[in-house]
């Protein structure tokens, strides 16, 4: 076989269309993931709408006088079970209580409780699923383990033996709240571990990643500038989905009077005192449940809606 | 922001008389579920400054496991070297703690990916990319790293480096991004770059441009290229040392020229035949009949006897000699390697 026709044939290309003169720069503004998501975003009445809802309850938790002036604590036995009036909108409770302005306090406790639930299973869920995915073997089989041994207990069940076994601090609003996330968060962080693992493993197997490491970068350089910024987006959509779970299991506990003890302002405990009069006066019990329904329901439609917007599929 | 314990910054040293490259008897096994697959098997390397050594050989062939076990960026588990070394300038880098070899990717031998699209980070510019070594390995700020990144987009000819050091590997179009892959392999002056199917991923108009612009680059910086490809009108243009692998092992290993002009090794004889040629218009393209063996369960005797149409019963039997030694450099894995040589295998 003598010189090989192919070697000409290559000659020919040269300077065929799309030498680097001739290729054009591409038009259009930056395109990041975060960009594209926001373009997403920005045409969805979900987010906006959830957006807005949230942004309500942020601010009845952090500011409930703006919304409500009687005094949530102020109650008067002989107004008790009476019902939405002029004068109060939601009427009154079992205690004679205005449920308006325990609604509009009610907030601060359920936003606290979720928020802090949230950043602590966030914390420990999405650093153990980092370390179990990117260091995969030994470590990786036992820390899932660890995490199938939380995911079996159920979570209510858990929470109870937790939240009856811790005696309530009295006399502090903020521990109170504070066991109570507690509880919710030792039971919840494994849905984020294996979430951030399995983000993790997917995007360590990137040949981007095998490329820094071609390039000299040490292992928690990877980790920080490589791993966790393309494997984030899962984790934050779970993270926003179940801040509203974090909220509804809150209520729960708080009604079956295990959570939020009074004289904490809940929805829960709100829930749990009208109960028994839900046939003959249910306002007591429709307000604090509707609230509590909206709050939910806005965290999981925002989290539903970033979840499609990061999707890649969908772009 | 990458100080403290983390980082030495600068090459580390080598003693520049020693060899560039030298792999011996390297053997890297996968262990598997179904058992373990001998996906290098006792390969040998060399490679000389301003030289470009091809490696060329199917999927399967084990010629990008022996570039990443060049590189140390193996999967271990479940790759697993179990033989060999890898000098570089004399000091083996198998035998090294991960901490200095570290110090040697990126900086002594860097790597062109296939894909250029997989192989960037989709959420950082090139820019920062590109700027990431100069972080990492020389201790920049964000700023001098930002310069000398368009300075590195210039080098390889991407238009309006400075306007779109700041855009996202996705908005630039195929061959743009194996520039900039080039442009990070080359960025701090390595001794070795080593090319895995530089190529593959793109257009045909474009493929020619970027081994142009590799030969060009090597040519500059005086380092060594290894080119891995199954590409043979690429090695033709740009090659000076071919290693032909099969199944793990180097079936054929000469200078360029003398392995195209003249194959020892009836596989790639039949590589060589299954190229298009501009003459002969009408016949049927050539292919070698059969499929690679498994890795899991190489043949006993020579690995290409079931699709050899030379093959006789002593290749089925017995392993043909590793190295039968033609003229000069030249080596070839076959019991009829001279005949092949001086005869063809018809």
């Amino acid at each position: 076989m003598s010189e090989p026709d192919s070697v000409a044939a290559l000659e020919t290309i040269e300077g065929a269309p799309g030498t680097p003169t001739s290729s054009v720069t591409e038009a259009g503004k930056s395109r990041t993931l975060a960009g594209d998501a926001w373009e997403t975003l920005r045409g969805s009445w979900v987010f906006w709408g959830s957006l807005v809802l949230i942004a309500i309850f942020l601010v009845m938790a952090a500011w409930p006088g703006l919304f409500a002036h009687a005094d949530p604590r102020d109650c008067q036995a002989m107004r008790a079970r009476q019902e939405p009036s002029g004068s109060a909108w939601f009427g009154y409770d079992v205690q004679g209580c205005d449920v308006y302005a325990r609604t509009m306090y009610g907030a601060r406790a359920s936003i606290i409780v979720g928020s802090l639930s949230t950043l602590m299973a966030m914390i420990v869920g999405a650093g153990i699923g980092v370390y179990a995915g990117f260091y995969g073997g030994w470590v990786d089989i036992l820390l899932s383990r660890v995490t199938d041994i939380f995911i079996g207990i159920p979570i209510l069940l858990g929470s109870i033996i937790i939240l009856s076994s811790i005696p309530t601090p009295p006399g502090s609003d903020f521990l109170n709240i504070a066991k109570v996330a507690l509880a919710i968060s030792v039971l919840s962080w494994p849905s984020t571990a294996r979430v951030a693992r399995s983000a993790v493993i997917q995007v360590k197997q990137s040949d981007f990643v095998a490329a820094s490491r071609a390039l000299g970068a040490s292992q928690s350089w990877m980790i920080r500038k490589h791993i966790i910024p393309n494997a984030a987006a899962p984790v934050i959509v779970i993270t926003t989905i179940s801040l509203g779970g974090y909220i509804g299991a809150e209520a729960t506990l708080s009604f079956l009077g295990i959570g939020l003890q009074p004289p904490v302002i809940s929805w829960g405990i709100a829930i749990n005192d009208a109960a028994p009069y839900i046939r003959s006066t249910p306002h007591m019990l429709l307000f604090p449940a509707l609230f509590l329904s909206l709050t939910v329901l806005a965290f999981i439609a925002l989290g539903d809606v970033v979840r499609e917007a990061l999707d890649p599929k969908t772009m | 922001m990458f100080s403290k314990k983390t980082e030495e910054l600068g090459k580390p040293e080598v003693d520049e008389n020693q060899p560039l490259l030298r792999v011996r008897d390297l053997s890297v096994v996968f262990r598997t579920r179904e058992g373990s697959a001998q996906a290098v098997n006792k390969v040998d390397l060399d490679l000389a400054r301003g030289q470009t050594l091809a490696i060329l050989g199917e999927s399967g062939s084990g010629k990008s496991v022996s570039a990443k076990a060049i590189m140390g960026i193996l999967d271990m588990p479940p790759a697993e070297i179990t033989s060999g070394t890898i000098e570089f300038r004399g000091k083996d880098l198998l035998t090294m703690p991960e901490k200095e070899r570290r110090l040697y990717r990126g900086q002594r031998i860097a790597m062109v990916f296939q894909d250029a699209l997989s192989a960037l980070n989709p959420v950082y510019t090139v820019g920062e990319q590109i700027g990431e070594l100069f972080q990492v390995h020389r201790g920049l700020s964000r700023k001098d790293s930002k310069k000398k990144a368009i300075e590195m987009m210039d080098r390889v000819r991407i238009p309006g480096a400075a306007a779109r050091v700041g855009d996202y590997p996705h908005q630039f179009s195929g061959g743009m991004r194996q520039r900039i892959m080039i442009a990070m392999a080359i960025a701090l002056d390595p001794d070795i770059i080593i090319a895995d199917e530089p190529t593959t991923a793109l257009d045909v108009t474009v493929q020619a441009q970027i081994m142009e612009l590799l030969a060009e680059m090597r040519r500059e910086t005086g380092s060594g290229l290894i080119l891995i490809t199954h590409d043979l009108g690429v090695v033709a243009e740009t090659a000076d040392v071919i290693s032909v692998m099969y199944a793990g092992r180097t079936v054929e290993h000469g200078p360029a020229v003398d392995v195209f002009a003249n194959p020892a090794h009836p596989y790639t004889v039949g590589l060589m035949e299954s190229m298009p040629r501009l003459t002969g218009a009408g016949d049927r393209l050539y292919a070698i009949p059969g499929l690679p063996p498994s890795l899991l369960n190489i043949p006993a005797g020579c690995p290409f006897a079931p699709r050899c149409p030379r093959a006789e019963d002593i290749c089925r039997q017995d392993p043909p000699p590793p190295a039968v030694q033609l003229d000069g450099i030249r080596y070839a894995a076959c019991h009829f390697a001279e005949e092949v040589v001086s005869h063809g295998i018809h």
